[in-house]
């Protein structure tokens, strides 16, 4: 074995761990963001990792291009498509739980109008 | 060299068969998309060690047009949930 395949055995070993790492947190993690960390980020360095360690094997320089940009390619692929869905899973837990901005913006105009809110408390309940 | 890479290759499709269990599991429907994203790139992954097992580079073409149209899923799945167009 040469110092290159060495480089690949390492290289695509430590790849493998990070992929595993990655669909292991997706199978586990609580909820959808969670989800999102581990496979966007994990996944993506998985990829980069697998690639590095191929480079060297690569039979022609050209292969070793395209596969240098196919990975480039999947790590913008990869945020735009975490955005994305975050984004649609913020957009609809805020549905289920009745507006969260609109909670937010409650609960800061409850704050602002506080005293009012401690002078007359029976009133001011029913207009939010 | 190559066994220790279709070894890899062996396991990165079991691990792949584990983590679609999240498509089983998923209670929304955006749990279920990340798993054809883990898809996405486990199996363009694949196909670029394939490549090189195999010693054929038209693999590394299907790994492209698979990391080419695998985003453009989650983005229809996307601009379909959202209401009015």
């Amino acid at each position: 074995m040469s110092l290159l395949d060495v480089f690949t055995v390492i290289m695509t070993a430590s790849g493998f761990f990070f992929f595993f790492a990655g669909s292991i947190g997706l199978l586990r993690f609580p909820d959808v963001f969670c989800r999102l960390h581990a496979l966007t980020k994990a996944d993506n360095l998985g990829l980069g990792l697998i690639v590095l360690g191929v480079l060297p094997q690569a039979a022609s320089i050209f292969d070793a291009l395209q596969i240098t940009f196919i990975w480039l390619l999947i790590m913008v692929a990869g945020a735009v498509s975490c955005y994305l869905v975050a984004n649609q899973a913020i957009e609809t837990l805020s549905e289920d739980t009745v507006g969260q901005s609109d909670k937010i913006n409650d609960l800061s105009m409850k704050k602002t109008t506080k005293p009012t809110i401690n002078s007359s408390a029976g009133s001011t309940t029913n207009e939010f | 060299m190559i066994e220790y890479l279709s070894a890899i290759v062996g396991m990165l499709i079991l691990m792949l068969l584990v983590g679609l269990g999240r498509i089983l599991l998923g209670p929304s429907t955006a749990d279920r998309m990340l798993a054809s994203q883990l898809f996405s790139t486990a199996g363009v992954s694949i196909l670029i060690l394939l490549a090189i097992i195999q010693n054929q580079s038209a693999l590394i073409n299907v790994a492209l047009v698979l990391a080419v149209l695998a985003p453009l899923t989650l983005i229809t799945f996307i601009r379909l949930r959202k209401k009015p167009l």
